[in-house]
């Protein structure tokens, strides 16, 4: 017990998180659950993202591909060689990695903003080449996968804990995806707080004094990038499962930009950002596009109006003003505010939250 | 003090599950999912933003019909709700909407969903639920033809290789030596319009066509694969895209100083869009397409009671155009569904409906073109079979010949 009431406060958050999220299924209806499945995928492609620009100061605009990637390597082989659908997300992601880390090494010659362009340019040409080894991909038309359904025990498990009906497929989902999460945040946690973790962030901070210093920089910088498309590999493969449909518009260029604004958003270099990115980018298009719709006190022609711009107005008008507000996104915030509190209590600050130095270089 | 924070989330947790909590509820069910004593849920997913946009009025107009329907006290006493969804032509979109609409608000029946990629990405699943999709706004073949593997799908619009056909048939009669450039869109919407078209001229396919190129929907502009077919010495050009691309199209071909016979088809052809590509420079006199529906721009109906009705109808739609074909389209298509549904009478469920829409209608409707009638049978599962050639000429359309019917061509 003694260990227990020692535990640092962010512990009981992380349990608390844990168990909210492994409750949800049980307390929303199926649909919702697949909802929020989506809303963890996010989750892990921003993780992967945010280890890359949050940790490792390099910017990528092309992580729609490399989940594209992952997606497409799962509806192959789950569509066209039977393979069982659980051993592809380990392969889409490993193949992404794959990917990602060839991609990485000429990708390190180049500035970060040069970076940035070459992942665009691997975003913009990912939908095209998707639609042209037609007998493989099934070109525009797109891959339709079949609704997984859950294995017994999991099913009998879920109905004796509710009580209620066994698990439906959407359910079964929002569980592997959450499995998935708590793996790759866990080791997330763990990459950035050992030696890789902090050879990337010198790296971020100082390229020239972390070699001055030992640190492999070419080697940590690939490796990021590996790592990086393998999180955004497994994000795809579980998208294309729990949606059932892939096809190369799935995966536009503007996905690119949503999950980089979603990195921001949630709080780079951290590892609760990912989850308030995933949260946002997934939310935010179905509530400025839906919800607005539904209110019966907005005008018709305003309503019209913001659905047209909808989503872009709404991510532009908000980035702008996390960047003013919170510039260390949706954690960042939650800490200072955090921290705010505790001094008002106690009468004395504590830490601040920032976690990244203001260089522009980075976002 | 120091105990503050488990104690926060703590509470924190309660709230989160009792949100939770109060968010799921189910819907009372008559005689079927989506139908209340005074209510019928419809569903829809349309393009209102992307690339397909231009549709996106559809939506509204049909609204505007079922609210003039509401008005008039509804069906048998049940009123129309529609919701529409923003799937900006985008397959990836529709089948999440799709499953939202069926899972979570639990429509009766889907209504004209808009794409045929977009429609074709969901078909499996709806049939599989056994929820009705009905009278989907596009033309693809496959949604008549294939109606026996899927019970559960109808189009409405005249299928697109019919409408090839009767280019096919216009090129043969009048330019036999034409030298054919298609431009399609890369999908099976496009690919439809082709193999129609390949079919239509038969023998005469190889040898006419000297070259089709395809553009992706996402792409900016098809210059590039306008300039391949100008410079592959094609005089006849066939323009199988959705309204954007037909408009730039129009324009590029004036662009590069080319004046070839323009056959555009009926899914672009409203006069609204045709006068933006004229004032975007576009030569079009004497371009040919078909038609079905009342162009709401033509003078000829302006004292025809069905043209009447859609103008009081689409006053209901403060953001609609009453102008724009488009409009008169999505009035006529409610017309049909609310047809359906007063005929289903007090036996609203989905088999019911289908039934009656698949095999026994047989309706005059008032904005279709006077001698067309929407029509199906336990064999025939194309409601719409008859088209009207017109061509433009001096700003508008104009009618041409008479209504051909293609029913029993498409086996």
């Amino acid at each position: 017990m003694r260990f227990v009431g020692r535990a640092p406060r962010r512990y009981w958050l992380i349990a608390l998180g844990v168990i909210v999220f492994a409750g949800l299924p049980t307390q929303v209806t199926s649909f919702q659950s697949l909802e929020w499945a989506e809303v963890l995928i996010f989750a892990i492609v921003i993780m992967g993202l945010n280890l890359l620009i949050g940790y490792s100061g390099q910017i990528s605009l092309g992580h729609g591909a490399f989940m594209a990637v992952g997606a497409y390597t799962t509806a192959i082989l789950v569509h066209r060689y039977h393979v069982e659908y659980l051993v592809t997300i380990p392969i889409a992601g490993l193949l992404t990695g794959l990917v990602g880390f060839f991609l990485g090494i000429p990708a390190l010659r180049l500035s970060p903003l040069y970076l940035a362009l070459a992942t665009f340019a691997l975003a913009v040409i990912t939908p095209s080449l998707i639609k042209r080894p037609e007998n493989l991909t099934q070109g525009t038309q797109g891959i339709l996968l079949p609704p997984q359904q859950p294995p017994d025990w999991a099913s009998s498990t879920f109905a004796a804990v509710t009580g209620g009906p066994a698990m439906t497929s959407d359910q079964w989902l929002y569980y592997l995806c959450f499995i998935a999460a708590i793996i790759l945040f866990w080791v997330a946690w763990n990459v950035v707080r050992r030696r890789p973790g902090r050879a990337l962030m010198a790296i971020r901070d100082g390229e020239v004094a972390a070699a001055a210093s030992g640190v492999n920089v070419a080697g940590y910088k690939t490796l990021a990038f590996g790592l990086s498309a393998f999180y955004a590999g497994v994000a795809g493969a579980l998208y294309a499962l729990a949606t059932g449909f892939v096809s190369p518009d799935t995966f536009p260029v503007s996905l690119s930009f949503q999950l980089l604004v979603g990195a921001v958003i949630g709080g780079l270099g951290s590892i609760a950002g990912p989850l308030f990115g995933g949260i946002f980018t997934f939310w935010l298009p179905i509530i400025s596009s839906q919800f607005v719709q539904t209110q019966d006190w907005i005008p018709d022609q305003v309503a019209s109006v913001f659905k047209n711009a909808g989503p872009a107005v709404t991510y532009g008008a908000l980035l702008i003003l996390i960047m003013i507000f919170a510039p260390n996104g949706l954690a960042g915030l939650i800490l200072s505010a955090y921290a705010r509190l505790r001094s008002r209590l106690r009468g004395v600050g504590e830490r601040t939250s920032g976690q990244l130095p203001p260089d522009p270089q980075t976002v | 003090m120091k105990r503050m924070g488990p104690r926060l989330a703590a509470a924190a947790a309660f709230l989160v599950m009792a949100g939770a909590c109060g968010s799921s509820s189910g819907g009372t069910v008559a005689t079927d999912v989506g139908i209340t004593s005074n209510q019928i849920l419809l569903g829809n997913t349309i393009s209102q933003t992307g690339a397909a946009a231009a549709y996106g009025t559809i939506a509204n107009a049909e609204n505007a019909y079922f609210t003039y329907i509401n008005s008039k006290g509804g069906i048998n006493g049940r009123k129309i709700k529609f919701v529409i969804l923003d799937d900006a032509y985008n397959p990836a979109q529709t089948v999440p909407l799709t499953k939202q609409l069926v899972e979570q608000n639990q429509v009766f029946a889907m209504f004209s969903g808009l794409g045929t990629q977009d429609q074709t990405s969901v078909r499996d699943y709806l049939n599989t639920q056994k929820v009705p999709q009905l009278f989907v706004a596009t033309g693809a073949t496959t949604f008549g033809k294939d109606f026996n593997s899927n019970k559960w799908t109808l189009g409405w619009q005249p299928p697109y290789q019919g409408e090839s056909h009767i280019y096919a048939k216009d090129v043969l009669q009048n330019h036999p030596n034409a030298k054919i450039g298609v431009l399609y869109q890369n999908d099976d919407y496009g690919q439809d319009y082709l193999k129609g078209l390949i079919d239509g001229l038969g023998d005469k396919a190889s040898t006419m066509i000297v070259d089709k190129e395809s553009y992706d929907v996402t792409s900016a502009s098809p210059a590039s694969q306008l300039a391949i077919l100008h410079a592959k010495g094609a005089d006849t050009v066939f323009v199988f895209a959705i309204p954007k691309p037909t408009i730039q199209s129009l324009a590029i071909i004036t662009g590069l100083h080319w004046a070839p016979t323009i056959y555009v088809n009926s899914v672009s052809n409203v006069a609204t869009y045709m006068k933006l590509a004229e004032k975007s420079g576009a030569k079009i006199d004497g371009a040919i397409s078909v038609g079905y529906i009342k162009d709401p721009t033509d003078p000829q109906w302006t004292n025809d009671d069905g043209m009447k009705l859609y103008r009081q109808v689409i006053a209901n739609c403060s953001t609609c155009d009453a102008n724009n074909g488009f409009n008169i389209y999505g009035v006529a298509v409610a017309y049909t569904m609310v047809d359906v549904l007063t005929q289903a009478g007090s036996n609203l469920s989905r088999a019911n409906v289908m039934k009656i829409a698949s095999s026994q209608l047989n309706e005059t409707n008032p904005f279709l073109l006077p001698g067309i009638t929407v029509t199906t049978t336990s064999g025939d599962h194309f409601p719409i079979m008859q088209e009207q050639v017109i061509q433009w000429t001096g700003d508008a359309w104009h009618l041409q010949g008479s209504i051909i019917n293609e029913r029993g061509t498409i086996k």
